[in-house]
């Protein structure tokens, strides 16, 4: 039988990390129990409300579906490498302007699922936001000001 | 119970051949793909003390290729990859629907096309459009490969006709001979997004220049334990024009090759009407 662990080496926010445990433990639960990144949210744990999304090699994903071993040699992007909380990023401004900040627990998901779409281009046609995001589930805004925030942002990318 | 990690023993291949050689060995290991089903058993916990079979390091299953006479998806080409894939557009725009309609975005750029079908629900949202597109799996074990026509996999709702050992190593999907008249992929569900099919169906229609059709292929998802092709509706509208009188009987013909029932999810009568419906919509030139 192989070796149940190895090392594994990925980046979390542009860091190198090594991680010796166990290879199934979940991306979420090591990000938030070892590396201490508790910004990212266990909504349902079964891959439906999004708000674990981080970002996968820039893609975004279910943070609470993936084994460790599954992220050897990729990068990991969580909410906290948007701003920080004296120097809020664009986007986090934004939910804030908007009302699209609430109770907060869907919050870092939207944030990462809408920085996928800033950075990869994405327009500001609200319909595209609203499939943009629709891995991604809130129980406070009624998601109105959400895409007014995604969509804020994303007009001022097109104008640069 | 959640999942207990230090229960788990995770065999990770390097290539194919190991794969299939460490699958011989332990025919009782999950296959883990993207794990947008495994891993939500998982975290329930009713797949604590497994032995899981990680394919995510081969390489060269996740490529979409060109072959003689149509393409291939490699067994962890995940859902977003086929939608932006170019030639997956270009040929096969059912696909990229369906694909699009599974899950939000998180679960399309991790939940591979393959794992859609190995998966085996009754309710795999890009089974119609593969079952319309006669796609064909290839499926491989350390003893050999095979080929098996799409709606050939599945047994029955979460059962496949895959033995010990035997993994899906691509889908192969052939181009169409020519350009269908009409096309159609239509899901109901309970919500736009992220919803599981209360019904799912893909069809493609030719007609000649009178209007008589030449060719017609439908198939549903959620209206019987697998997924079907309507064989019946199909042969009847073969050298017919689309009346709305023979609309009307080949709609009702649907009955005979589905089966559906009640569930969490909708009644058999509402399947089957609204279905029906459906297939009206998609048969009336008009539309």
């Amino acid at each position: 039988m192989p070796p149940t662990s190895r090392v594994l080496e990925f980046t979390v926010n542009r860091t190198r990390r090594r991680y010796a445990g166990l290879p199934f433990r979940r991306l979420i639960d090591v990000l938030r129990e070892d590396l201490r990144l508790t910004g990212t949210k266990e909504g349902c744990g079964e891959g439906e409300c999004g708000s674990c999304t981080v970002l996968l090699d820039g893609a975004p994903v279910n943070s609470c579906l993936i084994p460790i071993c599954q992220v050897q040699g990729r990068s990991v992007r969580t909410v906290e490498s948007l701003g920080r909380p004296e120097s809020l990023n664009a986007l986090q401004q934004a939910f804030i302007d908007t009302g699209g900040a609430q109770c907060g627990i869907c919050t870092p998901g939207m944030l990462m699922t809408a920085t996928a779409w800033i950075e990869h281009g994405g327009s500001a046609d609200r319909d595209a936001i609203r499939r943009c995001l629709a891995g991604n589930l809130c129980r406070c805004t009624g998601y109105q000001h959400i895409v007014d925030a995604v969509t804020k942002v994303a007009r001022r990318g097109s104008r640069r | 119970m959640r999942g207990a990690a230090v229960s788990m023993t995770v065999l990770r291949p390097k290539d194919a051949r190991e794969a299939l050689r460490l699958f011989a060995r332990r025919p009782d290991a999950l296959p883990l793909a993207g794990g947008t089903d495994l891993m939500v058993a998982w975290n329930l916990g009713s797949l604590n003390n497994r032995v899981i079979l990680d394919l995510s390091l081969l390489r060269e299953w996740s490529r979409i290729t060109r072959t003689e006479n149509g393409l291939r998806l490699g067994a962890l080409v995940t859902h977003a990859a086929a939608e932006r894939h170019p030639l997956v557009q270009r040929h096969f725009g059912l696909l990229v629907q369906a694909a699009a309609t599974v899950g939000g975005m998180q679960i399309q750029e991790r939940g591979t096309i393959a794992g859609n079908i190995a998966n085996a629900s009754p309710a795999a949202d890009t089974v119609p459009p593969l079952a319309v597109y006669d796609a064909r799996v290839h499926v491989a074990s350390a003893a050999g490969r095979r080929v098996v026509p799409i709606l050939e996999i599945f047994a029955g709702p979460k059962q496949t006709t895959l033995g010990p050992g035997e993994l899906i190593e691509a889908i192969d999907l052939p181009f169409l001979e020519k350009a269908p008249g009409r096309q159609m992929f239509r899901k109901v569900g309970t919500r736009a997004a992220q919803a599981i099919s209360k019904i799912v169906a893909a069809g493609l229609l030719w007609t000649a220049k009178d209007g008589a059709v030449t060719h017609v292929r439908v198939a549903l998802g959620s209206m019987a334990p697998t997924p079907r092709r309507l064989r019946q509706l199909e042969s009847y509208l073969v050298g017919r024009k689309l009346a709305a009188d023979t609309v009307r009987e080949a709609a009702a013909l649907l009955a005979a090759d589905v089966a559906p029932i009640d569930d969490v999810r909708s009644t058999a009568a509402y399947r089957l009407a609204t279905s029906q419906r459906l297939l009206e919509w998609f048969l009336t030139p008009a539309n």
